[in-house]
Order: structure tokens, then C-alpha cells, then sequence
């Protein structure tokens, strides 16, 4: 049961420091607890990796029964495979960085043991989640998360805007699961349990069988995928369920590195990819993933263009990658999904982190029109931030070496050109999206490190660079930027990705993108590149040679440039199709019905008439008393017209 | 089989301490003699009833633990006690609750405390009577009993509406109480005796089975309470002192439910079936509607009365899906919210207790100076909103998965339920807890204190326990739902899942093609 050392410190660690953290056990052994549980569960994380996916010994380890109801039976269990050992691993090793960074980044907050215990909770819902061996148990890691996330986004609870934010997260995250447990309910209706393997076993059997759903003669895999892809779509903020990951940015960075950057967000990727031998049965499903996630990296690469708060530029960033592996899942690779899962839980921790860093050297500034010229005063958060964002723009020398994103989101584009016409579709769109990410990538660089600085006199008098605790970590994630995708490339898409894989993702015969890919033409690799290069040069050009050209622009297509800089205005839409018809519904319903209407002829009504008929009796209590006789006399009668009538049945 | 008259012991033990109250002499240190009477004797009842899992054979879904004695000679109405896999966990949250409910009121009833201790100690005695009950005379006399104590409660140490709430809670029970009276005396008539496991044995005409469903059904939609003659509970649970709201919310609440598997589900099971997409809709109804009710309140207390309501309809739900999961699902539920509200009810309690109003807009920002409070209401806020790992989940799951097997409109907009009642129950936690504290008088109030916490402790333990490890509980309740499920599907002929059909046109294999 070693396994279990993989997923439980971090669960020991919460529950010992939230209930005894603030009065008996002080910040520094809070402190100490949390990070010493994650980096065990690091240990034996890498530990899984090279003895499961590397050593290719993919068992399940099940803990103990949770409930069951006829042949609805569900277990706690442990399910090690290739896709879920790579998960532990990313979520582990981030969570730990991320763990020793907020020692640093956390260090003059009040409620130091809160913070950390609710980071580990977090941890272990996560490592919960990518170990479910069925659905059920995954849905518990995934309200978790959301749980987790919750906490922490309105961890500054004092803030309106971090509580409402809070909220905000939590419900659009209901939203999907409202969707989740309906596919959940889908599948044990369909395969009469709710176990991945008999459930995956028996997925080719259900091809072409329909069942009623809402009144249509529905396909049944299809609709059971698009209602677990609803669940995708809300953990993985994916266009139409994205709204509350940019408001998630109240919390603080190291939350936005972990939560809204590197794991929970990729959830639903994991979930999809977990859930392949189902969706490669529905083609119909396919499509629509790939279409919404193509959507979804193309708009949101638009709206991190106009951004004016770091950490919103790169939540939008985030929102746009997490597109990518999308519809990189609708075109079948799954493999280039995880894999850009993985270097993406590098590049983009160390961007939030960084964030972080600049952050905590303005004393709190978020506002990149207040930045500039901060490469000369914290010169290696600079350095690292160049990383991240080379990463993430995927540059690199083909054939040579490249940044992590070079590998993972090349794989990615060149699949999705090989998916027919919707995935080429996708790769358009993800081209544009790539130059795009180029191009805000680098407004962002330029904004914060470049130029004169725009912070007035006493914030940078104050600007320092960032304490080692905090530095550390960022190096580790930063070797992660560098090396991941030359590391991994072999193994998660290249010649050995079907022994790597196993069993744990499965590809339909004639689907496998990802081979088609390796033998494509040679200018689909390289575009990505060159847009990407493209938009560094522009964003040079923009915010170096002609620093008046922005706001030209944004004058002479305002139109357009306030609709996405106001995102699409879905807040705005949400809130009046959803939310203020539901508060004004509620009080129709209570004032009007309950009140207005059941009340006012219902007992109100039958009061007024007793009070009148008890006129001769002196007490309120007496009419009691007098009506539940006169309904019993009622009754008697009643019975026996009905014995008459019905000729005493 | 027990050795001694187990369930009358538990059902006349608190009527005796109401009796030693009552001899009790009426001075300063008899009020606190009489709250501590009043503690052991529901203590002792509770220890007590442990017991009954002692002596209950887990692998026999029927009644057990059956006492029989005559009652009125001639007439075949018999005193008859016995417990299943579900009635035994409503006697015990019954017993379970009350010693809670009686440290709860330990300062805040002030008044007249004997007589509080009196009425509390009936209300026992009736509750676990009806629960244990199997003559179905006898059943409802405990049923209509346990409206005085109840009234009583509200009536007398209510707050200021607490006339107007007593007298709508006893009209509108009232009501369904005298249907539900016509439709026993046709069982009567019908079977010569009211031996409860003879009637369930006794196959109705269907018409007769419809009509009698119906005067049931005006008695237990009311306890529940269904939409739309909930508007009792609001009212009762506002006026009603502390304890009276938990023991309102977490056992009287659960006497409709219970009403409806052992009287419609068990001996109209035609009626049932013929109606069940009526009460789906009823419950839908109930879910969506209350669930925005609840978003609008400005009365923490009114809020989850309204909850109440919503998470009931998921009951009545999973219980007209008549298969395993769904009533399964529907009993746990009610399991489950007994302990949730009961807590929540406490949760408000402890705050009034201090303030004295339940304007959700006089708090806010008590996370800071009262965390271990805050820390409590969290837990049973996201039990309440049905988080997997709390106890609120397994039910409401179930009752889902049970309702999509046999209609997947109603399982459709019964889901919307867990947005809605995120929303609700977040945006009160966030109004009481968070924000700055900008009220001095809010600022001042002390944590929860050792009395209070004892009286937590055992909630979120159970809340947790029935999250992360639900088999202690459903193991009892699977046998005899199970038991019940036949029962039904054999008498109706009809099995409760639509079978899956096959098209016919559509090719097998069509993946390639497309792509």
C-alpha cells in the first residue's frame, strides 16, 4: 500500500493543520507539515512514475467499499496507470513548488496555517480525482477541487470582490457538474455500472443504440459524452462556461499557479483523456469538442491581447492552452493533450509565479500600466519570466532543441491538421491563436520589464528582488520549461508513445491523428513557429518602436476593441438572462404565489372563514377544536357517499 | 429477538421522565433538576435504543423485534411495535436528536422550562411510537400526537407570530390528518383488521387503491411538506424556538416520507405507479421553485425552512422511482438532512442565542472572530449543498440516479437543484461569515462555547461518517427497500426502468466514415 503515500499526506497534513494550525502548532510548523506532506507524496509520485509508466505495471489498489445500491456498487480505490501516474506526477511536483513558494509569498499574511492547509486539501482532492478507477469517485476529487478552489479564491474573504468571486467559481463549477452527474446517470443507465473498466469494455457495443433523453430518440454514447463534456467545460473554463477563471484571480498567485493554471483547470483534459475508449465510439462528440475548444483558444487568445492586469493576461493565456488540448482530444490525440497538459503545468506555474514574483516586488501592483523598466531591478524573476514565455510561445530550432510548448503544441497543430475538416478548422484557428499568444506574451514582457518604469518613485524605491524560498521553486518549474518537451517528446507522442501509453488511452483504429501527423508535410510544424515569431516582432514593434501605435489602434477600431476588451460582454449577458431573472423570479414566487396566492385562499383564507364560524366561542383555541369535528363529520359523510357510490367495494 | 419489549421501553421511557417532571417541586432548583431530568431521560432513552441494533438481525429485511398485545378487544385493532431496515434509523435519529435539542434549549428557554421539558419528552414518546408503530390505528395516534406537543412548542415559547404560525402548522396538518383517517377506516373495512403487515399483504382494487392513495397522499404532502401546501413550514420553522426547528426539520419532516414508502409505496403500489409522474412533477416543482424561494430570503431561519422543502422534493422524487437506488437514495436523504438541518437550525441558534434576530444582514464577517463556528456551519452549508464526502451527497445522488433510470425529464430538472442550491447556501455563508465585521455588537460575540460543541461534535462526525462511509447505514436500508422494490414490481407487473431500445436503421459501425 506504499501507493497510498502518494495520495494521503497531503490529506493528513490539511486535516492536522487546519483544525490545530493557528492556536497550538504556529506558522513555521504549519508551514513545515504541509510542504513536508506534499514533497512525500512528490517522492513517492516519481517513484510511481518509473515503476507504472515507465516500467509498464498499470494495477489498481482498491482502499475500501463506499457505497453501493443494487448493482450501483462504487469503491474507494487507487488506479495507477500511464495517464493517471502522469497526473500524480505534475501534481505533485507543481503543488510542491508551489507549496515552498507561498512560504516566501505568504510570509506577512495573518492566517498562514489556513492558507496552507487549504493548499494540501487541494492537493488531495486533485490526486483523488486522477486515481478514481470510477466515475463517481472521480466526481468526489472534482467537487473537492472545486471546494478547494472555493476556499481559496475568497481566501482574502474580507474582500467583497474575492468572496463574490468565490461564488462566482463555485456555481459556474456546478453548472458543469450539472452536466457530470447527469452523464454519470447517463452511464449507469446505459452500462449498469459506474466502473471505468466494464463501462470502457462494453463502450463498442453501445455504437448506434438510441434511448429517450428529453423527449428525442437520442444516440446514447453521444449524448453521455457531451454530458461529461459539459462537466469538462466548466472545471476547464472552456467558452461559455469560462466567465469565473478570471475573476478566480482574486485568490492569491500562488493559487492562480496551482489551481487556475497547472491542474485543476486541466481536470476536464484529464477526464476526456481518461474517458477516451468512450468518446472515440462518438464521433459526434469528438467534433464538438474540437470546435468548442478551437473556439475557446482563438477568443480567448483575443482577449488576453487587450488585458491591462498581469495575472488576468495570463489567466486568459491559460483559458486559450487549455482550448488547445481540447481540441487537440476532438481530433483524437490524446497523448499531445496530456503531454501539452504536462508542459503547460511547467511553463504556466512558472509564469503565474512569476507574476507573483513582480507582484510582490511592487508591493501588490497587478496593473501592467503601472509596471516598466523592473528587468535592471529584479533581474532574475526577468529571466524566468523570458522562460515561461518562450515556452509558452513555443519557440524553439527544429530539429535542434526548443522550449517546452515547441514540442507539445506543435504536436497539438500538426494532429489537428490531420483531422478532417473540422480539425482543420482547428488548426487555422489555432494558428491564429498561436500568434496571438506570441504577441500578448511579449506585451506582457515589454509592459513589465522594459521601457522607463511607470510605478511612481516610492513603489520602486521599494522593488526588490524576491527572496531564494521563492526563487527556488521557480528554477525547478523553469528546468521543467526548458526540458520537459525535449524530455517527454519520445515518449508521450514520438516512437515509443504506444508502449508508454498502454492501455490507459485508447485510439479507435483510423483515428490515430498523431501518426498521421509524423508523416504530414513539413510547413505545418513550422507555421506555428514562424506566427510565433511573427507576434514577438510585432509586439516589439507595438510596444518598443512605436509606442503610440496601441492606443491608435484601439481608437480606430474601438468597436471591436471594446467588445473584447469588455470579453464578449458574457458577463454582462449571464447576468441578465441568469441571475437577475432568477433573484426576480424568487421573488415573484414568494411575494406573488406563496404569500399572494396558496396563503391568501389556502389557510389564510380558511382562517378568516373559521374565526367568523367560531364567533361564538370565546377562545381562538375552541375553533380548533369545533373545526376538527366539523371536518370529521365532513369526512364520515364523505366516506360513506363514497362506500354508496362505489356499491361498498 | 430481544429479550425484553425493546420499542415500547424507548417509546414510554420519555413519558415517564415527563411524569417525574411533573412530581418534581416547583422551585429554583427544581427548573434545574428538571433540565437535567429531561437529559438523562432522553440519554438513557437514546443508550437504550441503541440497543435495538443490537438485537436487529441484519440479514432479515422484514419486521423484527415484533411485540403484540391485544388493544381494543372485538374490534382487531392491535398494539403491534416492529422495526425494518428504514423504520430503525428514523427511531433512532428520533431518540438520537432529542437529548441534542435539550442541551440546545439549556439557556435559551427561560420560561416555563418544566413544562418546555414536558412537551419535549411527548413529542419523543410520540414520535418513536409512530416510527415503531405497525397496527395502522396505532400508527395514527401517534401520527396526530405528536401535533399538540408540537403546537404547544410553537405556540408557547415561539417568537412574536408564534399564534399565527401554530394555528396555519395545526390547520394545514389538520387537513390531511382526516383524509388520512377515511383512508384507514377503508383498510378497515376492507381487511377486517389493522395489523399493518397483514394490510401490506392485501391486494386493493385499483380504484379503491387510487382513492385511498389520494386521501394519503393530502396527509403526507403536507408533512413533507410538497409543494404547494408548504407554506406552513416557513412560518413554523421562524416562530418556532430552537429546538422545536430542529425536531421540526429533522423528524416530523421525515413522517411524510415515511408515510408515503410504507403506505402508498407498500400497500397502493398500482396508485403508486399510476401517479408517479405526478409527484415527479410536484417535486420538480418543489426543487426549482423553493430552491429560488430560498435566494430571495432575508430570514436566515426562512432559508432553510425554504431548503428544506427543495431537498424534500428530492425525496418524494426518489421514492415515486419505486427502484432500488431511488428510494434507496430517498431514505438516505432524509436521513441525512435530519442531521444537516437539525445542525443548521442549531447553526442559527447558537447566533440568535447572542443577538437575538435572524436578519441575515445584521451579520457578516464572523469568519474572523468566530472560526470555529464558522468552521461548523461550512461543514453542514456544503452537506446542504450535497458535496461528495458529506452525507447530503449519497441521497440526493441516488434519488437522481434513480429518477433517470424511469424518466430523464424529471432527473433533467431535478439536477438543476444542486446549482441552485449552491447558490443559495453560498451567498448565505458568504453574508454571515465574510466581508469585514462593521457591527460592534457582532464583533463582540464570543466563539462557540464547550456546551455548544458538545452539542456539534456527534453531528459533523455523523455527517462526515455518512459521507465517506455510507455502507454502516444503507446496508440495513438496501435489504428492506429491496424487499419493498419486488413487492411492488411483482404487484404491478412493471418493472421501474424503461428498457433501452436499439434502432433498428442505424448501422453498427459508422465511426470510420466520417472522420
Amino acid at each position: 500500500m506504499l501507493e497510498s503515500l502518494a495520495v494521503f499526506p497531503p490529506l493528513a497534513a490539511a486535516v492536522i493543520v487546519g483544525l490545530f494550525g493557528r492556536r497550538s502548532l504556529g506558522d513555521r510548523a504549519s508551514q513545515l507539515i504541509t510542504c513536508g506532506g506534499v514533497l512525500l507524496s512528490a517522492a513517492v509520485a516519481i517513484w510511481l512514475f518509473v515503476t507504472v509508466a515507465l516500467g509498464h505495471n498499470p494495477h489498481t489498489v482498491h482502499l475500501f467499499h463506499w457505497f453501493g445500491s443494487g448493482t450501483l456498487q462504487v469503491d474507494w480505490a487507487l488506479r495507477l496507470d500511464t495517464l493517471s501516474v502522469v497526473m500524480i506526477g505534475v501534481v505533485t511536483v507543481v503543488s510542491s513548488m508551489v507549496h515552498v513558494y507561498s512560504v516566501g509569498y505568504m510570509a506577512h499574511d495573518r492566517d498562514i496555517p489556513r492558507f496552507m492547509a487549504y493548499l494540501s486539501l487541494f492537493t488531495f482532492m486533485m490526486l483523488a480525482l486522477v486515481t478514481a478507477d470510477n466515475f463517481v469517485q472521480m466526481f468526489f476529487g472534482w467537487e473537492g477541487v472545486g471546494l478547494a478552489s472555493y476556499l481559496l479564491i475568497g481566501f482574502w474573504y474580507e474582500k467583497p470582490s474575492a468572496s463574490a468571486a468565490a461564488i462566482k467559481a463555485f456555481v459556474v463549477n456546478r453548472v458543469g457538474d450539472f452536466g457530470f452527474s447527469l452523464g454519470i446517470m447517463a452511464v449507469y443507465f446505459i452500462f449498469d455500472t459506474v466502473q471505468f473498466d466494464p463501462v470502457f469494455a462494453a463502450a463498442g457495443s453501445k455504437v448506434g443504440m438510441h434511448f429517450t433523453f428529453l423527449g428525442t430518440q437520442a444516440d446514447m454514447l453521444a449524448t453521455c459524452c457531451l454530458l461529461l463534456f459539459v462537466g469538462a467545460m466548466g472545471k476547464s473554463a472552456q467558452l461559455g462556461l469560462h466567465t469565473w477563471l478570471p475573476d478566480a484571480m482574486e485568490g492569491p498567485t500562488p493559487v492562480s499557479a496551482l489551481i487556475h493554471a497547472a491542474t485543476m483547470v486541466t481536470a476536464g483534459v484529464f477526464m476526456l483523456a481518461r474517458c477516451s475508449p468512450l468518446f472515440e465510439q462518438s464521433p459526434l462528440a469528438l467534433e464538438v469538442v474540437t470546435i468548442v475548444g478551437a473556439l475557446t483558444a482563438f477568443v480567448a487568445a483575443t482577449i488576453g491581447l487587450t488585458q491591462f492586469d498581469i495575472k488576468r493576461v495570463i489567466a486568459y493565456s491559460t483559458m486559450s492552452q487549455l482550448g488547445y488540448m481540447f481540441f487537440a482530444i476532438g481530433v483524437s490525440a490524446y497523448s499531445a493533450a496530456i503531454f501539452h497538459l504536462m508542459t503547460h503545468a511547467f511553463f504556466k506555474a512558472l509564469l503565474f509565479l512569476g507574476a507573483g514574483s513582480v507582484i510582490h516586488a511592487l508591493s501588490g501592483e497587478q496593473d501592467m500600466r503601472k509596471m516598466g523598466g523592473l528587468f535592471k531591478v529584479i533581474p532574475k524573476t526577468g529571466i524566468l519570466m523570458w522562460i515561461g514565455s518562450l515556452a509558452l510561445a513555443g519557440i524553439g530550432i527544429p530539429g535542434v532543441f526548443g522550449f517546452a510548448g515547441f514540442y507539445s503544441k506543435d504536436m497539438i497543430l500538426e494532429a489537428a491538421y490531420q483531422g478532417g475538416a473540422v480539425g482543420q478548422l482547428a488548426y487555422w484557428l489555432g494558428i491564429a491563436a498561436a500568434f496571438f499568444t506570441a504577441f500578448y506574451s511579449w506585451r506582457l514582457i515589454i509592459m513589465t520589464f522594459y521601457g522607463s518604469p511607470r510605478a511612481d518613485h516610492h513603489t520602486m524605491e521599494h522593488a526588490h528582488e524576491s527572496p531564494p524560498v521563492m526563487l527556488l521553486p521557480l528554477t525547478v518549474l523553469a528546468a521543467g520549461a526548458l526540458f520537459a518537451g525535449w524530455l517527454g517528446y519520445d515518449h508521450f507522442v514520438g516512437e515509443a508513445r504506444g508502449e508508454f501509453w498502454g492501455a490507459s488511452i485508447y485510439v479507435a483504429p483510423g483515428h490515430d491523428t498523431i501518426e498521421a501527423a509524423h508523416k504530414g508535410p513539413e510547413w505545418i510544424g513550422i507555421l506555428p513557429l514562424v506566427v510565433g515569431l511573427l507576434g514577438i516582432f510585432l509586439a516589439y514593434v507595438f510596444y518598443i518602436l512605436k509606442p503610440t501605435w496601441p492606443a491608435a489602434w484601439a481608437t480606430s477600431l474601438s468597436g471591436l476593441y471594446q467588445l473584447i476588451y469588455r470579453k464578449y460582454y458574457f458577463d454582462e449577458l449571464y447576468d441578465a438572462i441568469f441571475v437577475r431573472p432568477a433573484f426576480a423570479l424568487g421573488r415573484i414566487f414568494w411575494k406573488r404565489v406563496d404569500v399572494g396566492i396558496i396563503d391568501a385562499f389556502g389557510p389564510d383564507g380558511i382562517a378568516t372563514a373559521t374565526r367568523s364560524a367560531s364567533a361564538g366561542f370565546s377562545r381562538l383555541q375552541s375553533g380548533y377544536l369545533f373545526h376538527y369535528a366539523l371536518a370529521m363529520l365532513v369526512g364520515v359523510l364523505v366516506l360513506t357517499t363514497f362506500y354508496l357510490i362505489l356499491g361498498g367495494v | 429477538m430481544a429479550p425484553w419489549p425493546i420499542l415500547s421501553i424507548i417509546t414510554f421511557l420519555p413519558l415517564l421522565g415527563a411524569v417525574l417532571i411533573m412530581l418534581l417541586p416547583q422551585t429554583d432548583a427544581g427548573v434545574r433538576n428538571v433540565r437535567w431530568t429531561a437529559l438523562w431521560t432522553s440519554a438513557i432513552t437514546f443508550v437504550v435504543s441503541l440497543f435495538i441494533l443490537v438485537y436487529y438481525d441484519p440479514n432479515n429485511p422484514g419486521f423484527q423485534l415484533i411485540e403484540r398485545a391485544e388493544w381494543i378487544p372485538g374490534t382487531g385493532i392491535i398494539y403491534q411495535k416492529g422495526v425494518d431496515g428504514i423504520s430503525i434509523w428514523f427511531v433512532l435519529v428520533s431518540t438520537f436528536l432529542t437529548p441534542i435539542c435539550i442541551v440546545s434549549a439549556w439557556t435559551s428557554i427561560q420560561n416555563r422550562v418544566r413544562e418546555f421539558m414536558i412537551a419535549f419528552l411527548v413529542l419523543e414518546t410520540m414520535m418513536v411510537g409512530m416510527f415503531s408503530a405497525l397496527d395502522i390505528v396505532l400508527l395514527y395516534v401517534f401520527f396526530e400526537g405528536v401535533l399538540i406537543p408540537m403546537f404547544l412548542i410553537i405556540g408557547i415559547w415561539g417568537g412574536q407570530r408564534r399564534v399565527y404560525a401554530a394555528f396555519k402548522f395545526f390547520l394545514y396538518t389538520l387537513f390531511g390528518s382526516v383524509l388520512m383517517l377515511l383512508a384507514i377506516l377503508a383498510m378497515y373495512l376492507k381487511t377486517g383488521t389493522t395489523d399493518l403487515v397483514v394490510i401490506l399483504h392485501s391486494p386493493f382494487s385499483r380504484e379503491l387503491q387510487i382513492w385511498m392513495w389520494l386521501a394519503y397522499f393530502a396527509s403526507f404532502a403536507v408533512k413533507m411538506p410538497m409543494w404547494p401546501v408548504h407554506t406552513w413550514l416557513p412560518d413554523a420553522h421562524v416562530e418556532a424556538p430552537t429546538a422545536g426547528s430542529v425536531i421540526l426539520a429533522a423528524v416530523l419532516l421525515k413522517m411524510g416520507g415515511y408515510g408515503f414508502i410504507r403506505f402508498s409505496v407498500q400497500m397502493l403500489p398500482d396508485a403508486s405507479l399510476y401517479f408517479a409522474p405526478f409527484m415527479f412533477t410536484l417535486s420538480i416543482v418543489a426543487i426549482i421553485y423553493t430552491s429560488l424561494v430560498a435566494l430571495v430570503q432575508t430570514d436566515m431561519k426562512k432559508l432553510i425552512a425554504y431548503s428544506s422543502v427543495a431537498h424534500m422534493g428530492f425525496v418524494t422524487m426518489g421514492i415515486f422511482a419505486l427502484n432500488q437506488q431511488g428510494i434507496d437514495g430517498a431514505v438516505f436523504q432524509m436521513l441525512s438532512h435530519a442531521i444537516v438541518s437539525g445542525a443548521l437550525f442549531l447553526c442559527v441558534g447558537v447566533v440568535y442565542d447572542r443577538l437575538h434576530t435572524r436578519e441575515i444582514a445584521r451579520y457578516g464577517g464572523m469568519a474572523r472572530t468566530m472560526p470555529k463556528y464558522a468552521l461548523v456551519f461550512a461543514i453542514f452549508m456544503l452537506a446542504s449543498v450535497g458535496l461528495p464526502g458529506t452525507s447530503g451527497f449519497i441521497g440526493e445522488f441516488l434519488a437522481l440516479v434513480g429518477t433517470f433510470q424511469v424518466n430523464r425529464w424529471a432527473a433533467f430538472f431535478a439536477t438543476t437543484g444542486i446549482i441552485l442550491g449552491a447558490v443559495y447556501m453560498l451567498v448565505l455563508y458568504r453574508n454571515i461569515f465574510y466581508g469585514e465585521i462593521t457591527k460592534d455588537d457582532v464583533r463582540a460575540m464570543p466563539d462557540l462555547n464547550w456546551r455548544e460543541m458538545t452539542v456539534f461534535a456527534p453531528l459533523v462526525a455523523l455527517t462526515l461518517w455518512m459521507g465517506i462511509y455510507p455502507s454502516s447505514f444503507k446496508d440495513l436500508i438496501d435489504q428492506s427497500v429491496a424487499q419493498i422494490v419486488e413487492h411492488q414490481q411483482q404487484a404491478t407487473g412493471h418493472a421501474a426502468r424503461t428498457a433501452v431500445i436499439p434502432a433498428p436503421l442505424t448501422p453498427a459501425v459508422q465511426v470510420e466514415a466520417s472522420r
